[in-house]
């Protein structure tokens, strides 16, 4: 019905106002519930396993005495594996997105492509456990190791980055790229030049979001043979002599931080539990920080990036 | 209307010059395809449409156009909205090939090589090379000032810092951007406003020394007095360089075209040289769309 009057005339907006406001309230307790969730998951490990966060617990190795029992070689591990992770997974995730978006002709071959990374994207991470299994550890021979772990979290991100890359090309507005071509740029310069660069923001994000996903993984990297109980260090990545680097380290055997976190869980002993939520605590910061770097470093590109 | 005033403000030239029509066009680029020469009552020719027409898939957007660019003159390119003006003047440096489905016939020659720039044989880019092009909306890159002048010198493999610089210092001066930017070169692009952004576009082709520059209506997305500082630019690039420029805006290419083309419904429907189509055009057409009678 349509006003006639004034009155009439604030009375829907009185109307339309409270109806304003119950979305705002219901949006409110929306956010409140997710942000609430995650303090207390983070409170109640960070109170549990409180004691326990001591230098020491960074320094020392597992033990079956909770009390000496520490991560090093649980989180040394986690983050030689998510180096392997991005170094597999970025390279091959923008270099097939970037295909797909500037140099793939459409046509019902990229489109069952296209079908086949976004279904990848749900793939229950344990399948990409077996299929690692099977070929990085057995067919290619790399053993249970560094480099296989890192490889199949690598495959695991890939759609991930894939995706991401192509959402990050897809803002970049067309006449950006004719202007670039109209100067008589090949499309290898354009790529090089132009898309890579102006979509590196939205890629790292990508990237990020694939690596707190794979941090976290446990299935995949049990299938293929990671050990629960590790008391050494792989080899150094830094080599004592020329050129400085090692690469033994990407065939060592490996723990990382979930499965030492269920390693301990299993535990029937309260002090162990103890040692999980502490080593729980540490992972979600592991995770915190990653996001932290990426929206630096998201933050410094994208304030040179507008058109 | 006040378009119409000011359109039939403009002082009719003493005596009727010579008109160059449809078919003395027609005539002069089959006089090029001989002898590479034009008519002689008008300047030398540096580009050429002979029977062009281009369709967008099954869609025929131009019909068949014959139509000179004169060497160091500017010509307009006028008409409603729709009627093949951009797709004209993207056809000269071929940025239809970036797209699927596009397909030329016909030829769009450039002198005094005789080159078909759309022969399948010429590769695109080397077209791009020799023809720079001027969008609708500024379009710099989201990179510093420097580097969005440089970048035409650095894909064609400059690398020397000192000729980069002389380089850019010299296109920014031929752009009449210099000036402002010279003690920011290295602030990001988009820090610059509408008018000069367009400008450094500009400056940007100016680099790599174009044969030929295109416009696609370079001031629709600027306020008048931007507008009026990119037609002043293209006034004084009228001497150095052959311009091509599509525009909306009838006072415009009034203003700073020595020729100009009506098009309609992907045909040429006259061209001539400005003055003499604006104050006496042959068409009825053509009258009834610059008396803006229709459009
Ligand atoms: N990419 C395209 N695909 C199909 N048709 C197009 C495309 N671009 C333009 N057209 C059509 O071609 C005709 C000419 O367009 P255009 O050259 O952009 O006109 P103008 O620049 O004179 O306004 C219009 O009918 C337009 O709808
Ligand atoms: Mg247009």
């Amino acid at each position: 019905m349509i006003p006639a009057d004034l009155s009439g005339i604030q009375r829907i907006i009185r109307r339309n106002k409270r109806r304003d406001l119950i979305f705002a309230i219901f949006g409110f307790v929306a956010l409140l519930i997710g942000v609430l969730t995650f303090l207390a998951l983070f409170l109640q490990m960070a109170f549990a396993g409180w004691e326990r966060l001591t230098p020491d617990f960074f320094t020392s190795f597992p033990s079956r005495r909770a009390g000496q029992a520490g991560i090093l070689s649980a989180w040394v591990g986690s983050v030689l594996v998510m180096l392997v992770t991005a170094v597999s997974a970025v390279p091959l995730g923008v270099a097939a997105g970037v295909y797909l978006e500037e140099y793939a002709t459409r046509s019902w071959v990229t489109d069952l492509i296209e079908i086949n990374v976004t279904n990848l994207a749900g793939v229950p991470s344990i399948v990409y456990g077996l299929l690692a299994l099977g070929v990085f550890v057995y067919a290619f021979g790399f053993g249970q190791s560094i480099l296989s772990a890192g490889l199949t979290l690598g495959l695991l991100i890939l759609p991930v980055v894939i995706v991401a890359t192509r959402e990050a090309i897809r803002s970049i507005p067309q006449h950006i790229r004719e202007g670039a071509y109209a100067l008589g740029a090949t499309r290898w310069q354009v790529t090089r030049d132009h898309i890579v660069p102006y979509s590196m923001p939205g890629i790292l994000t990508g990237v990020i979001i694939g690596m707190s996903r794979a941090i976290g993984e446990t299935a995949p990297v049990i299938t293929i043979g990671a050990l629960t109980f590790i008391a050494f260090l792989p080899e150094s990545p830094i080599g004592p002599e020329f050129p400085w680097v090692n690469f033994e380290w990407l065939k060592s055997g490996f723990t990382v931080m979930p499965i030492q976190m269920f390693n301990w869980t299993s535990r029937p002993e309260e002090a162990f539990q103890q040692n999980a939520a502490a080593a729980g605590f540490v992972l979600v910061l592991m995770t915190l920080a990653m996001n932290a770097i990426s929206i630096w470093i998201r933050y410094h590109l994208r304030k040179d990036i507008k058109w | 209307m006040v378009g119409h005033i000011a359109m039939r403000s403009i002082d009719r030239p003493d005596g009727q010059a010579a008109r160059p029509t449809l078919g003395s066009v027609a005539g002069a680029s089959s006089a090029l395809a001989r002898d590479g020469r034009s008519l002689p009552d008008t300047p030398p020719i540096k580009a050429a449409a002979e029977n062009f027409s281009f369709f967008y898939g099954q869609f025929q957007a131009l019909k068949s156009i014959t139509l000179p660019v004169y060497e160091k003159h500017v010509t307009a390119l006028i008409g409603p909205s729709g009627c093949g003006k951009s797709t004209l003047l993207r056809a000269c440096n071929r940025m239809h090939d970036l797209y699927p489905g596009n397909r030329y016939e016909g030829a769009i020659r450039l002198l005094p090589d005789n080159t078909n720039l759309l022969d399948p044989a010429v590769d695109p880019i080397e077209v791009r090379m020799r023809i720079g092009m001027v969008f609708q909306k500024p379009n710099p890159f989201p990179k510093s000032i420097y580097e969005n002048v440089a970048y035409g010198l650095r894909i064609r493999g400059e690398k020397s810092r000192s000729v980069l610089d002389d380089r850019v210092e010299e296109a920014l001066k031929g752009a009449a951007l210099w000036a402002e930017v010279a003690h920011r070169l290295n602030e990001p692009a988009f820090a610059l406003s509408g008018g000069q952004q367009q400008r450094l576009c500009i400056a940007r082709c100016l680099a790599t020394d174009p044969e030929v520059l295109l416009f696609d209506e370079p001031t629709s997305a600027l306020d008048p007095i931007a507008t009026a500082s990119i037609e002043e630019l293209i006034d004084q690039l009228r001497q150095k360089v052959t311009i091509l420029i599509v525009t909306h805006n009838m006072q415009q290419a009034a203003r700073v075209s020595d020729f100009t083309a009506y098009m309609y419904l992907g045909e040429l429907i006259e061209f001539g040289e400005t003055r003499q189509m604006f104050v006496n055009p042959v068409r009825p057409e053509t009258e009834d769309y610059i008396t803006g009678r229709f459009g």
